[in-house]
């Protein structure tokens, strides 16, 4: 799971290393937060309704992660070890509380669908888990990549899962009707069950499934 | 018998080792051992091998299912021509229903099979039968009129997300048949609940005293009586209950009649394929938690679904259906004695919960079936837990005596 936390090396280096570009290309498949540390399933199942706001929920999940990296990062050896989760927990809700009062100002509908969610950016485990993992032992500006790529791994099977959801669901994909009228007319109708949570499980399931026939190395021995 | 042996035969050597159609042999394995039962000796130890396989136990269940599907076939003819008010022969009436039921039924096993025929191929598996039961229980429990592309739907759902990813036959957690019927019931409900669906051919069409509501509903609704339904009136009660019985009610295809599943259930207890430990307690079950909740129907008078008599439970809905073919599925249900008491009791609890207390959900047989599918393992666990720990007792008496 934390491939990534081995120390970044010290001498002067390019702006975008090899190691750096892991740091954004990892939890996009190998090291994926949602299949394969399997973390922030809660919210993968809550906001992936429609597309839209799952979109706004991953710019908020990318931000706070990005953001929480890089404070944690900076002030990481000022911590002292026995508070680091209440410290961590104020930075995060800080940030959390921009997010929110962000959307609330310039997309008041979306702020109003997501509805809890934003909040419980907070609890999202993937957050929590960066900031642990990576952030406590490592330089803001690596800090800040792996907040990136692990928000984007996040952003990746959000939408994908979103997109499916929305488009057998309701029709549409970001509100725009796929799925026309003439369908309708033919009988077709909507799936009622892409609706509800539990197909947003069974979808990250497959997707889950999906990946770990073509990445074999993700596969457990036992 | 023997063209079609020496046929099979013949053509084995293209699917064995070797063989240019090597790929598809799982495919070839599948029709040779349905057709006939395969000559395998054990090669290890002096295991005794059964005569009777899984292909033949599957046989056995779809025969118990004959009557049902008969019944029902009547049944869909009998409730469209009573409620578009025309009178019709015995056969015109029989072939509305199969004209009906038979698409139902072969779209059903079409997909499933195939869905099963890629996945043995792509895995070189064997294929399993667990589909034949599957295939022939899914038109069962649906509505007449579903549409064939859903029913395609669900069956894939139902194999796919239910069975194969859990590893194939006898791997499932869930009831294959009632995955499909969850799946159905959840992405398109306007389809397969309601008061639209139950009678074929009718549609918004509402002819003079016509309801399509559930049988239960009705009775809740009229206050114990029930005098008419779909198109037919009731000079007594007593008759609603053997219209019930004998099922000439509208429901889905195959779950009204009570005296056709009764036969079935006759034949799996007999031919001892199916657990009659679980169809008993199910039935105590339903029985027990009727009785309780008739008890409080005096304190509820809203809910008219509380006095409902007891033994109309098993009579009307997916009850009877539910208990003698559904959970009793040697997959997924208990499989410790004891286990099958408990697991069997619990369904018919639960199912009538469901049906008096949350009516939103007419059909409850299903989700108290699916539900305790998922709690088999674990009393099947405190079961066997439980005989561990009583004869430990016992060598430890044993030892300080």
């Amino acid at each position: 799971m934390s491939t990534e936390s081995i120390a970044i090396e010290k001498e002067r280096k390019p702006l975008f290393t090899t190691k750096d570009r892991k740091l954004i290309t990892d939890p996009l498949n190998d090291d994926n937060p949602i299949t394969v540390q399997v973390l922030g399933i809660c919210s993968a199942l809550a906001v992936t309704v429609q597309v839209k706001p799952a979109l706004f929920m991953c710019l908020g999940v990318i931000f706070v992660v990005a953001m929480g990296n890089f404070v944690i990062s900076l002030i990481r050896n000022f911590i002292p070890s026995r508070v680091r989760i209440i410290v961590q927990l104020v930075v995060v809700a800080a940030l959390v509380t921009v997010v929110d009062q962000a959307l609330k100002a310039y997309a008041y509908d979306v702020s109003k669908e997501l509805s809890v969610f934003v909040g419980l950016i907070i609890t999202n485990c993937i957050v929590m888990g960066r900031l642990e993992a990576f952030a406590l032992a490592n330089k803001p500006g690596p800090s800040v990549l792996d907040g990136i790529g692990n928000g984007l791994g996040y952003s990746l099977i959000l939408v994908a899962v979103a997109v499916v959801r929305e488009l057998l669901g309701s029709g549409s994909i970001l509100g725009f009707p796929i799925i026309g009228q003439w369908a309708l007319d033919l009988g077709y109708k909507h799936n009622g069950l892409f609706v509800l949570p539990p197909m947003a499980l069974i979808m990250v399931g497959i997707i889950i499934w999906i990946q770990r026939s073509k990445n074999q190395k993700l596969i457990e021995a036992n | 018998m023997k063209p079609l042996k020496r046929l099979v035969e013949n053509v084995e050597p293209h699917f064995a080792e070797g063989g240019k159609w090597r790929k598809y042999w799982p495919l070839f394995d599948g029709f040779a051992t349905f057709l006939f039962t395969p000559g395998h000796p054990t090669h290890k130890g002096a295991h005794i091998r059964d005569g009777i396989d899984l292909k033949r136990t599957m046989s056995m269940v779809i025969l118990a299912m004959v009557p049902a599907l008969l019944l029902g076939m009547y049944n869909v003819g009998y409730q469209h021509f009573l409620a578009i008010g025309e009178q019709a022969a015995f056969m015109d009436i029989f072939m509305y229903g199969m004209w009906k039921v038979l698409p139902l039924v072969i779209v059903s096993y079409g997909v499933g099979l195939g869905v099963e025929f890629v996945f043995c191929i792509i895995k070189g598996h064997q294929i399993n039968e667990g589909y034949l039961v599957s295939g022939m229980l899914i038109p069962l429990v649906c509505p007449p009129d579903l549409p064939l592309w859903m029913l395609t739907l669900a069956v894939i759902f139902a194999v796919v997300i239910g069975k194969e990813v859990f590893g194939g036959t006898g791997m499932n957690i869930l009831n294959v048949a009632l995955t499909a019927r969850a799946f159905l019931f959840f992405a398109y409900p306007a389809d397969i609940s309601g008061d639209k669906v139950w009678i074929s051919g009718v549609g918004e069409q509402v002819v003079n005293g016509y309801t399509g509501e559930t049988a239960l509903a009705q009775f809740a609704k009229s206050g114990g009586e029930v005098a008419a339904m779909g198109g037919q009136s009731f000079a007594s009660q007593a008759d609603f209950l053997w219209a019930g019985f004998i099922g000439l009610i509208p429901g889905s295809v195959g779950e009204t009649s009570t005296l056709a599943i009764l036969i079935g259930a006759a034949i799996l207890i007999f031919t001892g394929i199916g657990s009659w430990r679980i169809m008993a307690s199910v039935a105590l079950g339903g029985l027990a938690m009727g009785y309780l909740l008739n008890g409080f129907s005096g304190a509820f008078p809203d809910n008219g679904y509380l006095a409902i008599p007891p033994y109309y439970h098993l009579i009307f809905g997916g009850f009877a259906f539910g208990a003698v073919f559904m959970a009793t599925d040697p997959v997924t249900a208990s499989q410790t004695p004891t286990g099958k008491y408990i697991y069997g009791f619990l369904i018919g609890v639960l199912a009538v919960i469901i049906r008096v207390l949350n009516p939103a959900y007419p059909e409850g047989m299903m989700l108290a079936i699916l539900f305790m599918n998922v709690m088999a393992p674990l009393i099947d666990h405190y079961v066997v837990q439980g005989n561990i720990n009583r004869r430990l007792k016992r060598v430890k008496v044993a030892t300080h005596g």
